[in-house]
């Protein structure tokens, strides 16, 4: 048994150890919005958050989460109020949609860290996220529109 | 039931005389001209579907509220609460049809736009696409195919409402009008919400005359209108066909041959059983099945088995070797695919005459989803839910395997994490092993494909290879092109071959973009070898159009630069007769500033391309550093597709297209050795990424004519407007797709 918070709720599974956190969270947990792309940590589909930092939960074992904090997709706000998701439904950012979650979950860690990157910084944070619809420029638009909206929410 | 797909043999059972399946009623490359004479012949025109009492039965069935909600026709469902269900028979893979859909729909509905939901089509004959009969999405199609049909049915469902209202109140329907989801009495301003006349309006026939607005009064067909399926795409809600999860559902790999064709000879399953949660292994056609409780269990036990395979007849290709065989015949003349004046004759009197050969390698789709099916198969029954491209093709294959009828398969399609012309296969690949899994698992069952499995897989984007002689007048114009084309033919040995490959043994698709270019060149051959290999090959996004674009446009460069001509300028010139490429040319050399002076180091190139049945030109600018890598640094890009539905998505998908051609000009190639691919995952298959990806800008040319292809259109265009662009900066000539940087370091020659 390996217990954990995923979302900030307390869970248990009996999955083996050795499990990716990726296949835990979705056959076990059954939340699916965190995406299966490559298994190797080449694409960023299954990007999640572990204690704040991005992971790559194809390739993180379950036993490396133990008593820790997971964050999903699904945890990152109950109503699209986040800044990434604001900013992404008014660029329209998604085409698809499967790597977007993966695309949202490393833009979150970025702009936690550097709530004013240029074009450089998010260029290279999300180096590791894959999207084959091609809706790179608009991401990069979205980042910055979200920094936006992050700033102009927060009390000064 | 030992009877499945073979590629190598071609044996879909859609070709089975039993088959009762309905067969496309035409060919498939239909052009757009056609379009209104065609979709007549196929009994009754776009409206056949206008009114089909038994699915609108099952609409009303399906109403999650169980409510009695108004279904008028099988695309629309009005329930008391005004909420309005648009069901979708077109898969969504990115292209935004589930927005775009609606919104025609819609613009003749009125409804509140807020009050919207989508939802997909079951399969059904009523659904089938108005042009080729199927239910299916590709062709870049899907909203020429329903332009006409979904603003149809909205309108009836508006009709039918305002009568609804008319006679509660007494009044002639003609002396009311909508807003927003409402009917209002002109006279006395009495409303009613949609919600409200649902139970009257049931009580009516449909209209048999159905008017269309005018286009001048169009309030939401050419406006910017965000997606309805965003929302759901970046909380974790969409569900793809991974995401299915169905109680006491099993999960499955299969570990498939090294080879294609391959058979396995016999396998030791003994220490696969042994993990913790498998359940079963067992031999299905395709390979060996592990099933367990879970994905990663089957995982594990698919890496321990030991299997011995029969490899077959191609344990021995390799592409080094096709790559010559391919030159080699492209040297002597293939089958004639098209003919105007007399190429050799012209040739022989050319002051100047030049030559070259390209490449392009087989492509995988690489979609970020890999291909995946879930199946339920009952005695009597057989539930799928995948994200298909191709649901008439599926159920008919799917039930051949079930050994059932196909009224007795049902799909659910779900969203699909790309497509690209993967997910439309002609064998049900992905399908119809999912059911002989589901054979055995006696279970519901997820079979999930990894990336390697995906990429190994097959169905690939042919390898190309374009050999062109042209021959130009003392004045540098081309009074001649013969063009050579050698590569396999996708529609041969499937149900499609009657409808795309002509007596003469041509394949529409194999010279698509060759055998109709624009250009008025008075002399033009086109001719194609047609070599057979045990390479399953497939339609790519853009397709034949995928090389030719790439090989045409790259040589008419060459052909311009050896005549001394500018290759905008020689362009423009040859497509005088030809207004909207001109249009769309024009506006690319304006908007990219053609002709104007470059920060050092940066070339121009130009291409334009016309492929289902819309006019694309791009300028791409870009370097090249020292080591030879290639730097894109902007994409402009023009296109003429017709009335535009929804202008942000257009600006979505030709950026989207863009990306996918410049990943296959830089990135990617499927090779073979000793009959094996070479290539495992996005280490070795590299996509484009954000840190490559170029400034891009659309500019779209206003039309008042039927819209045409929006998703593939803008693929074509921009490997060789990029390649020109690393001549006019490098005078290097690329001709192999993708592009070394070893034959672009500097100092290094060009390939010729």
């Amino acid at each position: 048994m390996t217990s954990f918070f995923l979302n900030g709720q307390p869970v248990t599974v009996d999955d083996d150890p050795s499990t990716p956190l990726l296949w835990v969270i979705r056959d076990s947990l059954a939340l699916t919005g965190t995406k299966f792309g490559c298994g190797m940590a080449l694409c960023g589909a299954c990007t999640v958050h572990l204690e704040g930092a991005a992971i790559r939960s194809c390739v993180a074992p379950l036993s490396r989460v133990s008593g820790k904090h997971v964050t999903t997709i699904e945890g990152l706000s109950p109503d699209l109020s986040h800044p990434l998701q604001r900013a992404w439904i008014e660029i329209d950012v998604p085409q698809c949609g499967y790597c977007q979650s993966g695309q949202i979950m490393s833009a979150a860690v970025l702009l936690k860290e550097n709530p004013k990157p240029t074009d450089k910084d998010i260029d290279e944070a999300m180096s590791g996220n894959i999207c084959r619809c091609g809706t790179y420029s608009r991401i990069r638009r979205a980042i910055h529109r979200a920094s936006q909206l992050a700033t102009e929410r927060r009390p000064s | 039931m030992s009877h499945l797909y073979d590629p190598y043999k071609s044996t879909s059972p859609l070709l089975t005389p039993e088959s009762s399946s309905p067969l496309p009623a035409k060919t498939w490359q239909v052009p757009r001209r056609d379009f209104l004479k065609t979709s007549a012949a196929i009994g009754g025109g776009l409206c056949f579907a206008a009114y089909v009492p038994e699915l609108a039965a099952r609409a009303l069935n399906n109403s999650p509220a169980n409510d009695v909600s108004f279904a008028p026709n099988a695309f629309a469902r009005i329930a008391p609460d005004s909420l309005v269900t648009i069901i979708i028979n077109h898969s969504e893979m990115g292209q935004g049809i589930y927005t775009s859909l609606p919104m025609l729909l819609n613009e003749e509905l009125e409804a509140d736009w807020s009050k919207i939901r989508v939802e997909a089509a079951p399969v059904d004959a009523a659904y089938n696409h108005t042009v080729f009969g199927l239910q299916m999405t590709g062709g870049s199609t899907t909203t020429p195919s329903e332009w006409e049909r979904f603003r149809k049915m909205g309108a009836m469902a508006r009709l039918m409402l305002v009568e609804a209202a008319a006679q509660k109140w007494s009044v002639p329907a003609s002396q009311c009008h909508v807003e927003k989801g409402v009917v209002i009495h002109n006279a006395s301003g009495r409303r009613a919400s949609y919600g409200s006349l649902v139970s009257a309006a049931l009580q009516l026939k449909p209209p048999t005359d159905i008017p269309l607005k005018d286009p001048k009064q169009f309030t939401l067909i050419g406006k910017p209108t965000r997606r309805l399926d965003t929302p759901s795409k970046i909380n974790g809600t969409a569900q793809f066909g991974l995401d299915v999860h169905l109680p006491g559902m099993l999960f499955a790999l299969v570990a498939r041959p090294p080879v294609f064709g391959g058979k396995v000879e016999n396998f030791d399953a003994s220490e696969a059983l042994k993990i913790k949660g498998v359940r079963a292994v067992e031999q299905v056609p395709s390979g060996v099945a592990v099933i367990a409780d879970r994905f990663w269990p089957a995982k594990l036990g698919r890496d321990k088995l030991k299997i011995s395979w029969d490899e077959g007849a191609n344990a021995r290709l390799s592409t080094s070797q096709m790559l010559a065989d391919f030159s080699k015949q492209s040297a002597s003349p293939g089958t004639i695919a098209k003919k105007t004046g007399d190429a050799a004759a012209a040739l022989a009197s050319a002051a100047k005459t030049i030559t070259a050969e390209y490449d392009v390698p087989y492509l995988a789709h690489a979609m970020m989803e890999p291909l995946n099916c879930v199946v339920d198969l009952r005695p009597d029954s057989c539930e799928i839910w995948t994200g298909t491209q191709f649901e008439t093709v599926d159920r008919a294959n799917a039930a051949q395997v079930a050994g059932l009828p196909p009224e007795k398969v049902q799909i659910h399609t779900t969203l699909l994490g790309g497509g690209f012309g993967r997910r439309a296969n002609p064998a049900s690949d992905f399908v119809v092993e999912a059911v002989h899994v589901a054979k055995i698992a006696k279970a519901a069952v997820k079979v999930v494909w990894t990336r390697e499995d995906d990429l190994a897989g097959g169905w690939y984007r042919p390898m190309w290879h374009d050999r062109f002689v042209a021959g130009l007048d003392a004045a540098g114009n081309p009074t001649a092109w013969m063009h050579t084309i050698v590569g396999q033919s996708i529609a041969q040995g499937t149900l499609f071959a009657q409808y795309m490959i002509n007596k003469e043994g041509v394949d529409s698709t194999s010279v698509e973009g060759a055998a109709d270019i624009l250009y008025g060149i008075p002399n033009l051959q086109v001719d194609l070898h047609t070599p057979k290999i045990g390479v399953p090959v497939q339609w790519w996004r853009s397709v034949g159009h995928s090389h030719t674009g790439f090989s045409v446009e790259s040589f008419f460069d060459e052909v311009a630069h050896a005549g001394g001509k500018d290759p905008y300028e020689l362009r423009r010139q040859l497509l005088a007769n030809q207004p909207r490429m001109s249009a769309v040319l024009n506006l690319v050399a304006e908007k990219s500033g053609w002709g104007k002076p470059l920060p050092p180091g940066r070339g121009r190139g130009i291409a334009t391309h016309f492929s289902f049945d819309s006019y694309v030109a791009q300028v791409v600018e870009a370097s090249v550093e020292k080591d030879g890598t290639v730097r894109v640094h902007r994409v402009v890009c023009a296109v003429d597709c017709g009335r535009v539905v929804n202008p942000d998505i257009v600006k979505a998908q030709m950026e989207g297209g863009i990306i996918f051609g410049l990943t296959a000009a830089l990135k990617t190639e499927i090779t073979l050795e000793n009959g094996r691919v070479q290539q495992k995952n996005f280490h070795d298959y590299q996509m484009l990424r954000m840190f490559e990806s170029p400034e891009i800008e659309v500019h779209i040319v206003p039309s008042e004519l039927s819209p045409t292809g929006v998703g593939e259109p803008s693929v074509p265009p921009v490997a060789p407007a990029l390649t020109n662009s690393i001549f006019a900066v490098t005078g290097k000539r690329v001709r192999r797709l993708p592009i070394r940087a070893a034959d672009l370091v500097a100092g290094s020659g060009a390939r010729s």
